[in-house]
């Protein structure tokens, strides 16, 4: 987090940089539907304010805090990029309508570049290969690792890069949400996922159930059928309330007969 | 299930509950980790996994979306650990009724963050100007409120869980009827169908999305039929 984009160098200390980092991993920690993570971007950008001119008792830094605290809305991880921009942005003293200008175009590429990437194609693709371990029959310690190494990796080196990008690039970071690997990402990451879930599915459900191939072919052939009903509803209901009202049906047959 | 047993996986409850959203949603929330932490503190971390796993086949269905309201899976991942795990003398139903509990919890837990959601609204509109003055003091005493309002909220939510659920699953299970073997299936099949579908629904605009399914699952079934 050194280098500017016009070549000049400004250098954050490791202490800010952690600082930042930590106070990301509790960007939501204030989320409501008024000014949905807004107060969590103030809460982040906070520590590298205080290097304003006057510091924490300046004009400067209170102008900052409260421009920074108002709504904003983003994936969580890719809120590090926002942070490290608008970090940038302050202590280069940049116009500040062209900073809130900035903040509101950043909304809809980080939300949406994160929902697709993350929750849409990354999460359940981890979800799936620790199930596939599990399904290979991995203990608990190494199944739960699989899982949570997996995702962290990403999670956290997401947020690294973020936050190291943002700094860098400042009010013109936009350009690097385009780059080719990101665009590209979950095209490739969801292939693997789909091929994860081939895979974790019937070992998965064959340790769940643990018996005989004749009550696996038969759970399978009612997994087949379900999904097929579950897909044909088209989003009208969830599939998880679906089961929830078919697992009850059958514990009140069960318990009352 | 000791009060001691009740404090230490409310304690986790809230742990998880908060790493859903607010802190630090590293996915610690997710079942197939929060179920096996609880069988572990019980004693038995294989339970824990297994319906961990089961209960990962429907989380794979519930992405946590923006504002969207999603079930909260790290107090109900506790829950269902610890259910089946102090469940262990039952075998019919046991799996059944700790998922049918552990799917309340999640709902509920859903519910709850709501709340939290709109008590943090309530908080930020009450210091509005305190903010707009750009008042140090008060942005990291919102932050820091939401953190400890959701994590009560984990902890409120499993200990109510655990202390409702339990008695109510031993009264079930010793009326239960129902066969071990199709209990269990039942519960794992509902789980594999919603699984399925959110993997169509998530992947199937992706190209080639069909053959590497298939490919996956005729490796996957292979594997079952030599084991």
């Amino acid at each position: 987090m050194s280098a500017r984009p016009d070549g000049n160098a400004r250098t954050l200390p490791l202490t800010t940089r952690m600082s930042i980092f930590l106070r990301l991993l509790a960007v939501q920690g204030a989320w409501n539907y008024e000014t949905l993570v807004g107060n969590g971007i103030g809460f982040c950008v906070e520590p590298a304010l205080r290097r304003l001119p006057g510091g924490l008792d300046g004009d400067a830094y209170r102008s900052a805090l409260a421009r920074e605290s108002q709504y904003f809305n983003a994936h969580p991880y890719l809120t590090s990029v926002a942070v490290g921009a608008l970090a940038r942005a302050e202590l280069d003293g940049e116009d500040p309508e062209r900073i809130e200008r900035f903040r509101t175009a950043l909304c809809g590429p980080l939300g949406a570049l994160g929902d697709r990437l993350v929750w849409a194609t990354f999460l359940p693709l981890c979800s799936f290969a620790a199930l596939a371990a599990f399904g290979a029959g991995a203990s608990p310690l190494v199944t739960v690792m699989t899982f949570l190494g997996l995702y962290n990796a990403g999670h956290l080196g997401l947020r690294v890069w973020g936050l190291r990008v943002g700094w860098r690039k400042g009010l013109a970071v936009a350009q690097s949400l385009g780059h080719p690997m990101l665009q590209q990402a979950p095209v490739h990451l969801g292939r693997l996922a789909a091929a994860l879930a081939g895979l974790a599915l019937p070992i998965a459900i064959h340790r769940i159930i643990g018996s005989g191939h004749v009550l696996l072919g038969g759970t399978l052939a009612g997994v087949l059928a379900g999904a097929i009903v579950l897909t044909s509803l088209h989003g009208r209901a969830e599939g998880w309330k679906v089961s929830v009202g078919i697992l009850t049906a059958f514990a009140l047959y069960s318990v009352i007969r | 299930m000791s009060g001691a047993d009740i404090i230490i996986l409310s304690l986790l409850g809230g742990v998880l509950g908060l790493d859903t959203v607010s802190f630090p949603q590293a996915m610690l929330s997710r079942p197939i980790v929060g179920a096996t932490l609880a069988g572990a503190i019980l004693g038995d971390a294989g339970a824990g996994l297994l319906v961990g796993a089961t209960l990962e086949l429907f989380a794979v269905d519930t992405l946590p979306f923006g504002a969207s309201r999603y079930p909260e899976w790290g107090s109900a991942a506790v829950i269902g650990g610890a259910l089946f795990t102090r469940a262990g003398t039952f075998d019919a139903g046991r799996l059944t009724t700790t998922v049918l509990g552990a799917l309340a919890i999640a709902w509920i837990g859903g519910w709850s963050m709501v709340q939290v959601r709109r008590l943090n609204a309530r908080w930020a509109r009450s210091r509005h100007d305190a903010v707009a003055r750009g008042t140090r003091r008060t942005v990291i005493g919102l932050q820091m409120a939401g953190l400890g309002a959701d994590f009560v909220r984990g902890i409120v939510l499993t200990a109510l869980g655990l202390v409702v659920l339990q008695p109510l699953q031993v009264a079930a299970l010793e009326r239960w009827d129902a066969g071990a073997p199709l209990s269990r299936a039942m519960v794992v099949g509902a789980a594999g169908a919603v699984s399925l579908g959110a993997a169509w629904k998530l992947f199937h605009a992706v190209p080639g999305f069909n053959w590497q399914f298939l490919l996956g699952l005729a490796v996957g079934l292979g594997l079952v039929a030599v084991s």
